[in-house]
């Protein structure tokens, strides 16, 4: 696949001059770049370079002391997680935060609560609109669950599946939110060479088919260059590089970073 | 008939999520409604109805109720018996103030009266978590210990602390004699276990087990902490108040703050862990475990014919008991319920080991 080929939209997220410290320790110094619509965005860096809390910055779960994330022409610094989880934003989980004790079908449908809008008393008696609800959201979460490949297990609870289907069940929670923004915090972390093509597989289609634009973290370099459109650069909280996969590779900072430097 | 799901095909989604979607099981449930209903007023002593069967039923509502708090939404909780007294002097009070009021109104509301305290309580679940919520929850059953037994107002300024129920008439329908009142209470309980059943399979019911599970994940995925923490207190606050109304009209006819003291409160919390967190069948199996267990300990030197004191009886009684939920703790800490779920799996497949 060719970038140029590519078409994105405006400027869906923007992130200017974020920063984030815990106590003493600076996690993120004026981070800024931002992301396009149906774009595939990819985040790097070395361990502890701020990705994982850029991640939660964006979505909501932390609250940045300085700078402000514009999301779809909103501007705004701190935000709760639900909130961004309405207005479109989901994430997945570098360590798995599936709800272990429910089912696959129950996990996704639990992505979709958001939807749902029945006053308590009549999910009690399960009658009516209550259950024609439930039914069509059924229906859209065996949509995902097909797209996934995972129609054998959606009644297993999700603790007792393998870890390749947990980060598949993951992705697909995330997506039964019909999201506008994706947030793919290192999806393929401790898989093999198949698994991971499964999972690439999957994030292309989910850009292309439901054309959800889509911010990663990723370590595999491979799979960094070989999906996104363009890569920014975290190093000790600060931004290293920003471009195309191929300004990045011949980029000297983030050889620097990775590879050091000659003293 | 064997136990087999082979050939019950699912075509629809509504058949697939129906509440007992296999077909033997459907029967089962039924055939035990009826049997409950149909023949049980007939075959059963006076003694199995006062000592065991209301008692059993009463319990289990409040045992559904405190399993949708700590086994459906992961929040612990010591103060049932509080919101049981709730529930009880709730009851008293409507009843002896708007005497013209319907019975099953009056208990509602008693529910509803729960409700409020209970999400009052509930509160600080949103700041505190795991032991320090047991703890706060362990605050509001000695507040509520001490108001129902100090403000006279509740008891209507009864010199000995001790109210009783007045008779109960549902629409002309005199509830006397055990017989009846079992009646009346195997109802409610089975109204009242289906509507809790409806809620955990339903959208609330996933958001309270996201909170249980993972409560950063599913404020990421959009369920508001808030909503979620205080629905689980307010729907658990009314099944454990409208159990205490019973347990008081019903069961008890006369009561004194003492009879919803916190060992109520730790029975039940017995009561879901034996049962099953996180199973409204398990609120069912721990609610008959810990009813007829002691009585079972209490008849067993006779069977045996041994000749002991009641005291020593007592104190065996307690021991044994400490020693089974030691042993149910580390053998299945997933309760009875899990044990059922393991010997309908078994059975599935009988008589092949796999």
């Amino acid at each position: 696949m060719s970038t140029a080929a590519r078409e994105f939209g405006d400027v869906i997220l923007k992130v200017e001059g974020v920063s984030l410290a815990f106590g003493g320790v600076k996690a993120l110094t004026e981070v800024s770049f931002d992301v396009r619509e149906h774009e595939i965005r990819a985040i790097i860096g070395p361990n502890g370079a701020g990705k994982s809390s850029m991640l939660n910055v964006i979505n909501g779960v932390y609250h940045p002391q300085q700078g402000q994330v514009t999301y779809r022409g909103e501007a705004r610094r701190a935000m709760d997680p639900h909130r961004a989880a309405r207005s479109g934003i989901a994430r997945t989980f570098q360590n798995l935060a599936l709800f272990k004790g429910m089912s696959v079908l129950d996990n996704l449908l639990a992505g979709r609560n958001l939807m749902m809008r029945m006053p308590i008393l009549l999910q009690a008696l399960r009658v009516g609109p209550a259950l024609r609800e439930e039914i069509a959201h059924r229906k859209r979460v065996e949509e995902i669950i097909d797209f996934l490949e995972i129609q054998h297990v959606r009644k297993t609870p999700v603790g007792r599946l393998p870890y390749g289907l947990q980060k598949r069940v993951d992705l697909g929670r995330a997506l039964a939110a019909e999201p506008r923004v994706l947030l793919l915090d290192e999806p393929m972390a401790g898989m093999n060479v198949e698994e991971k093509q499964d999972m690439c597989r999957f994030i292309l289609d989910v850009n292309d088919e439901f054309g959800t634009t889509i911010v990663l973290i990723e370590h595999d370099m491979g799979v960094v260059m070989d999906l996104s459109d363009r890569v920014a650069v975290l190093d000790y909280g600060r931004l290293i590089g920003d471009g195309t996969p191929d300004e990045i590779r011949a980029n000297q900072a983030v050889i620097d970073a990775y590879l050091g430097v000659k003293h | 008939m064997i136990y087999r799901e082979t050939g019950q095909y699912k075509t629809t989604y509504e058949a697939d999520q129906q509440l007992f979607p296999i077909l033997q099981d459907r029967i089962f449930v039924l055939l035990v409604i009826a049997f409950a209903f149909g023949a049980v007023p007939f075959l059963a002593s006076e003694y199995l109805f006062r000592a065991i069967l209301t008692p059993f039923l009463i319990l289990s509502l409040a045992a559904i109720g405190l399993n949708i708090l700590v086994g459906y939404c992961g929040q612990v909780s010591l103060g049932t018996g509080g919101f049981m007294a709730v529930g009880a002097y709730a009851a008293y009070n409507l009843a002896l103030r708007l005497p013209d009021l319907n019975l099953l109104v009056v208990f509602v509301l008693a529910g509803l009266c729960a409700t409020v305290v209970g999400v009052l309580f509930g509160l600080p679940s949103l700041r505190i978590k795991g032991f320090y919520l047991a703890v706060a929850t362990l605050a509001a059953q000695f507040f509520l210990d001490w108001a129902f037994a100090r403000i006279g107002w509740f008891t209507n300024y009864a010199p000995s602390g001790s109210v009783s129920a007045p008779p109960l008439v549902i629409l002309g329908w005199e509830v006397v004699g055990p017989v009846r009142k079992y009646l009346l209470v195997l109802g409610i309980v089975c109204v009242f276990a289906l509507v809790a059943r409806n809620l955990v399979r339903g959208a609330i019911g996933r958001s309270w087990m996201a909170m249980r599970d993972m409560d950063v994940a599913a404020e990421v995925i959009g369920i508001r902490p808030l909503y979620a923490k205080v629905t689980a207190f307010a729907v658990s606050s009314f099944f454990v108040g409208l159990s205490g109304a019973l347990w008081a009209f019903v069961y008890l006819g006369a009561w004194e703050p003492l009879a919803f003291d916190v060992n109520r409160s730790f029975q039940l919390l017995f009561m879901v862990i034996i049962g099953g967190l996180g199973s409204i069948l398990g609120s069912f199996l721990g609610a008959a475990f810990i009813v007829i267990l002691p009585l079972a300990l209490n008849q067993m030197p006779g069977w045996l014919g041994v000749e002991m004191s009641t005291a020593l009886i007592s104190h065996i009684e307690l021991m044994v008991f400490g020693a089974l939920i030691v042993f149910f703790l580390i053998v299945e800490p997933h309760g009875l319920a899990r044990l059922w779920a393991i010997g309908k799996e078994k059975l599935r497949l009988w008589p092949f080991p796999h």
